[in-house]
């Protein structure tokens, strides 16, 4: 017999189905939410509306990485959780620390070119051009016309190659399983494949030297390149429709983890995740480099801040790049590839040059100091990547776990540059 | 629209009215900074709406042995130019300057990269530790003396 103070009994099965069983459960109250009622077989919850019931949760600190798979690589972030809400974030990094500005102290100026590939690894063209648009500061070298092509025209191609697997890698942490990105990586295989007809590498290029480029474009790259913008065409359309405006992604991403143009600003950011909160800020038009004052392009920017928009601009500027590469296509001329520079370079002591190009993660820079010796006595980089996580903080806190690593993926961050 | 730098005297002129004993000498198109007033010129040149320096772009540290001299590439989106501020600290030892972290949120990372690395504290800083380098570790890999 039940007394007071224990569990009630169940009552006894009635005939009938599954639904008959719960005829007598109380009706719902004026204050229930309609929540989640416990029907089966826990003794004393059998009937209760557990929304309206006191949850004790306590915080609790989880290290996520730094091995993890969404986290672009040895990345650690120390969250304290109350449940799933993010109360604390603190980004740990330096685990891919190479050293990278000590090493470049002693090499010489070409030398350090190979070093430059290895910052941000899937855009490594764009470091080059960064790091040889430095080194030409303290020369003072003059690039040939057809080599400042040629060098918009890899760029742009990183850019795409880059962006495509940032898409890529943002889906996958939204948890796609792995379509969009492999569609990302059979367009980004065929630029890789470009580069590979250009220099002989796919990643680690070294294709950019200080004065020009290192090889001229062999005949086979032309219709191979028209080729692949032909092909991409189709290609992207696809990867388009696919994601654009897919409702799983609009309902996880939009209005996710929102960065406000002032915080962004002052926080440093820049590249897609600035233009993602309204500002047009871009290198390429405020500083033309190489043949960029020569480029017609637009800069999408969006005015959410949020993880759809960070999204949204990277899609768009690949159109934007695509546009640029047809472009330097029509406008490059036959020419020398490469200004009159000795392979040892020794530019005059004293000098110094600060390089910035707008990569494809934001303001990529290297700040050259010389001595008159024959490397760098100061080589300091920028990276985008490290510092747009400075607003890692603002992002994620008050978001639930699935949003921070999807926010995660919105930064694009690579982990190569962050620690150098 | 390109971007200017901003070379002239009368950056220097109007950064010297603002914070007064602040600046040492205009070279090379370089604002050259005493080290105690930082933080006050990197406020001013931020707040000033003619200068309005809005954007942090980099913080660099160098090592001449004999003395350091670290240097902030400054930006102002709306008006469209740039600047180079730079600053020096004599000695090697228990070298300080005061922190810009308050002033732009940006610099919270490369400070504590040139904490980590080159052994210039920022006094202001409210995480001053090591970034790439693991606590415990003895020394600042970037100086000139560390082999």
């Amino acid at each position: 017999m039940w007394r007071e103070g224990e569990n009630p009994p169940n009552p006894p099965l009635r005939k009938g189905g599954f639904r008959r069983q719960f005829r007598n459960l109380p009706p719902l109250q004026k204050g229930d939410q309609g929540g989640i009622f416990v029907l089966l077989i826990l003794p004393g919850y059998r009937g209760k509306n557990l929304t309206t019931m006191p949850i004790k949760t306590e915080p609790m600190t989880v290290n996520i990485g730094p091995q993890h798979p969404s986290t672009h690589g040895v990345f650690r972030l120390r969250v304290t959780f109350d449940g799933e809400e993010i109360l604390e974030v603190e980004p740990i990094f330096g685990y891919l620390h190479r050293g990278t500005e000590k090493l470049a102290e002693e090499r010489n100026y070409t030398q350090i070119v190979t070093l430059t590939d290895r910052l941000d690894y899937v855009s490594s063209m764009i470091n080059n051009q960064a790091y040889c648009l430095a080194v030409e500061g303290l020369l003072g070298v003059e690039v040939p016309q057809r080599a400042k092509y040629l060098r918009t025209l890899t760029a742009e191609l990183q850019r795409v190659a880059s962006h495509l697997m940032g898409i890529g890698f943002f889906l996958q942490d939204l948890g796609t399983l792995g379509t969009p990105l492999m569609y990302a990586f059979r367009s980004r295989e065929r630029i890789l494949d470009l580069f590979e007809m250009l220099c002989g590498a796919r990643i680690t290029v070294s294709y950019m030297r200080p004065g020009g480029v290192f090889f001229d474009a062999p005949d086979d790259f032309w219709p191979a390149l028209d080729q692949f913008l032909k092909d991409f065409e189709s290609e992207y359309k696809e990867i388009e429709q696919l994601i654009l405006e897919n409702e799983i992604v609009m309902v996880r991403t939009r209005g996710v983890s929102l960065l406000p143009l002032d915080v962004a600003i002052n926080a440093s950011v820049s590249g897609p995740v600035l233009r993602a909160s309204g500002s047009d800020w871009d290198w390429r038009k405020m500083d033309p480099y190489d043949a960029y004052d020569r480029m017609e392009f637009d800069i999408p920017t969006a005015t959410g801040g949020d993880n759809y928009d960070r999204f949204w601009v990277r899609i768009q500027e690949i159109h934007q790049s695509i546009r640029m590469v047809k472009q330097c296509i029509q406008q490059i001329e036959p020419g020398p590839i490469r200004a009159d520079v000795p392979l040892i370079l020794r530019p005059p002591g004293g000098a110094e040059a600060y390089g910035r190009v707008e990569a494809s993660k934001g303001e990529l820079a290297f700040y050259l100091v010389s001595d008159g010796g024959i490397s760098p006595y100061r080589c300091k980089v920028r990276s985008p990547s490290l510092i747009n996580l400075t607003v890692t903080e603002h992002l994620l806190v008050g978001w639930k776990l699935a949003d921070m690593i999807v926010t995660l993926g919105s930064l694009d961050i690579n982990m190569g540059e962050v620690d150098r | 629209m390109a971007v200017q730098q901003l070379t002239g005297e009368d950056l220097a002129e109007k950064v010297a009215a603002g914070v007064p004993d602040s600046v040492e000498q205009m070279v090379d198109g370089v604002l050259w900074v005493k080290s105690p007033k930082i933080a006050d010129v990197a406020g001013f040149m931020k707040s000033d709406s003619a200068l309005d320096f809005n954007f942090l772009n980099s913080i660099s540290a160098v090592d001449y042995i004999d003395h350091f001299e670290v240097v902030y590439h400054l930006t102002s989106m709306n008006k469209r130019h740039t600047a180079i501020v730079k600053t020096r600290l004599n000695g090697r030892d228990d070298l300080s300057l005061p922190s810009v972290y308050h002033i732009w949120r940006g610099a919270d990372f490369q400070e504590r990269e040139i904490w980590d690395l080159m052994g210039i504290s920022f006094s202001g800083h409210p995480n001053m530790k090591r970034i790439m380098l693991w606590e415990g570790f003895e020394g600042h890999p970037l100086r000139k003396d560390y082999l």
